[in-house]
């Protein structure tokens, strides 16, 4: 690997830190504590992660319902986020949007999102602005091949083929979309295969292996920001979580998520690098520990964190009016 | 002031922001050449990039709209026909409206979508729409609406300049109608209605092209010592009920008038909140027109039968005046 050590390294910590974060908030919502309902990307961590350190800070992402990886591998700050999942004031959002609408503007990651699909106008539109406002950066689009179904995935990389915008089109094949095999809802088993329609080029990485998924991203980056359009990368990756916490998954095998689970993209990541001896095991136990750590605080400022008032409720629906509240 | 019809008011009114602020561009399906000649001869000025001629893909222009406005630029997206919007629902009622909200007010999304309603033309059932109601019922759009070549180049250029998502309206109607505009490209803010005709006997609420046919029932009715107030609100949310309202208390009468089919309208809502707010000056039962309850059909005297028109008007305010 001539990957410096210092890129390996946050790739390490920013996928023990999905790991970490996920683990705590399914626990969290097992427990009841948190409202509403929550996507995990556990198992999926090297295909964000990948391509998101391939990027620039400034560089913008679009996400999905499953967006906690997202914002996690953009950089976002775990107690902003976990204050977000329970509803709070200090929240990404001041509680406004959930788990499901995590933003992070400042770190160029433009919004999770609750419809499949949602994100592809989204950042394609995004990479119209910056060809025409000349600014040479790039967005990352995650979906997942549920969404590969839907009209914007086609007329997103349509327009995005014809305009030659620099967008990286990141479909997450992890297998499922919601609760059904990827082979009962395409007749195609690499959905990277799709992008010839459009004339650019389509690749299929191994999703778990974070190595793969960088140096097949930092390609298409280095194709988007010289002007040479938009590139389709299928990381074939897998959910190792239901669809949500508390999917019972009666429409998988355990053997089959076992046989996965082997393949569990955080310790082959860790026995890649000591095995290059990059890192020791001591570098990657405080790591760990370190990132457990900001968990645990993560969780205790979100807990000390008021709830919005209601007046929350009525602002930010617009920039300049504020709705009327309610009269008791 | 000069003279131009209602087509070259919003043309002005995009080419003025285009020039004033460089980050404003126009896409939509051939705009190159504008249906009708509305957005014509702007790409002679400002070139292809800014003057973007789109696939006809609805949904990625309402959601290219989106990006582009969170990633700095301020984009002008046309829906050809506001039946074609139903493509791109997505993008503008759960992408469009609610992304500043769900983001804790973190991001603005300046876009005006511009595109074109209503029915006079035999274009029949899929392009003939009035469509408004689905999106004053959407908290996080606003909803403009002229039906004057001047408003349309004030309430254009504030569309444009507004950073929020903005449905513009253009009724086909108007498109050819002349009238004089400011000669400084002076905006008109949203959310300031308009009293196109004064009087003292009933009130008048009409929208878009019904605000002409308001006004011709308000002439025939003067003829008959009848004096109808025509309020235009303009810009159908943020709504200026004040306006509306003391137009009603100075009238105690009122009849809404838009081109919408009745039921679900948003004529209704207006009906409801002046029911509401100010029943008790009220001396008759609140009047409501709008086309049948039937989708526009094709045959000439057919659509002449379901739209609402003058003649609608005046027995309407007869019946309560």
């Amino acid at each position: 690997m001539d990957i410096p050590k210092e890129i390996l390294l946050t790739m390490y910590e920013r996928m023990v830190r999905i790991r970490k974060f996920e683990e705590k908030a399914s626990e969290l919502f097992a427990k009841g504590v948190l409202p509403g309902f929550i996507h995990t990307y556990v198992g999926e961590e090297a295909t964000a992660v990948g391509v998101c350190v391939a990027l620039r800070d400034d560089d913008l992402v679009t996400s999905t319902h499953r967006g906690h990886g997202h914002v996690i591998s953009k950089g976002g700050d775990p107690r902003y986020m976990m204050a977000e999942l329970y509803g709070k004031e200090t929240g990404y959002c001041k509680g406004k949007g959930g788990s499901m609408h995590i933003a992070d503007p400042d770190k160029g990651m433009l919004g999770a999102n609750g419809i499949v699909g949602g994100g592809l106008p989204i950042a394609t539109g995004a990479g119209l602005s910056i060809k025409l406002r000349n600014s040479n950066q790039v967005v990352a689009c995650f979906f997942g091949d549920g969404a590969s179904n839907q009209g914007t995935f086609h007329e997103s990389i349509n327009m995005s083929s014809l305009w030659k915008l620099p967008v990286i089109y990141v479909c997450e094949n992890n297998q499922y979309g919601e609760f059904t095999p990827q082979k009962r809802h395409q007749a195609i088993t690499d959905i990277s295969q799709r992008a010839t329609a459009y004339g650019i080029p389509g690749i299929t990485v191994d999703g778990m292996d974070v190595v793969a998924v960088y140096e097949a991203t930092k390609e298409a980056v280095k194709r988007a920001r010289e002007g040479n359009g938009p590139t389709l990368i299928e990381a074939k990756c897998y959910r190792f979580h239901g669809h949500f916490v508390g999917d019972p998954q009666l429409y998988r095998d355990q053997a089959e998520v076992q046989k996965w689970m082997e393949r569990d993209p955080i310790p082959s990541f860790e026995k890649q690098l000591l095995e290059s001896n990059v890192v020791t095991e001591e570098d990657l136990r405080k790591i760990q520990e370190e990132v457990q750590h900001e968990i645990d605080e993560a969780v205790k400022f979100a807990e000390g964190s008021p709830y919005p008032s209601d007046k929350e409720a009525l602002e930010d629906i617009y920039t300049d009016l504020v709705e009327e509240g309610r009269v008791r | 002031m000069r003279k131009m019809n209602f087509a070259q008011a919003i043309n002005e009114g995009i080419k003025n922001e285009m020039r004033r602020d460089p980050n404003v561009f126009l896409m939509g399906e051939d705009v190159r050449f504008g249906v009708f000649g509305v957005t014509a001869g702007l790409i002679d000025e400002f070139g292809e990039d800014r003057v973007r001629d789109t696939p006809i893909t609805e949904e990625a222009i309402a959601g290219a709209a989106v990006g582009a406005a969170a990633a700095g630029s301020r984009p002008i997206a046309e829906i050809m026909f506001i039946d074609f919007i139903t493509v791109a629902m997505d993008q503008i009622v759960n992408q469009a409206a609610k992304m500043r909200y769900m983001f804790g007010g973190k991001i603005n999304l300046p876009i005006t979508y511009r595109t074109m309603v209503g029915a006079g033309i035999s274009a029949a059932a899929q392009h003939s729409q009035s469509l408004e109601a689905w999106f004053t019922h959407v908290p996080g759009i606003k909803v403009v609406f002229p039906s004057t070549p001047s408003d349309a180049l004030g309430l254009i250029i504030s569309s444009i300049r507004d950073d929020n998502p903005v449905l513009f309206l253009e009724h086909k109607l108007l498109y050819a109608m002349e009238g004089e505009v400011s000669d400084t490209n002076d905006p008109i803010p949203l959310g300031v209605a308009d009293v196109k005709r004064s009087g003292k006997d009933v009130t008048i609420v009409a929208t878009g092209f019904m605000v002409h046919k308001a006004l011709q029932a308000a002439q025939e009715l003067a003829k008959e010592g009848i004096e109808a107030e025509v309020v235009d609100p303009r810009t159908l949310f943020p709504l200026d009920k004040e306006t509306i309202y003391n137009s009603i208390r100075k009238t105690h009468k009122v009849v809404v008038v838009t081109e919408e089919v009745k039921r679900g309208a948003w004529s209704g809502e207006l009906a409801a909140d002046i029911a509401e707010d100010i029943f008790d000056v009220l001396e008759a039962p609140i009047k409501r027109i709008g086309s049948l309850n039937t989708p526009i059909p094709f045959s000439p005297p057919l659509e002449k039968y379901v739209v609402p028109n003058e003649i609608d008007i005046i027995n309407a305010v007869k019946s309560i005046a």
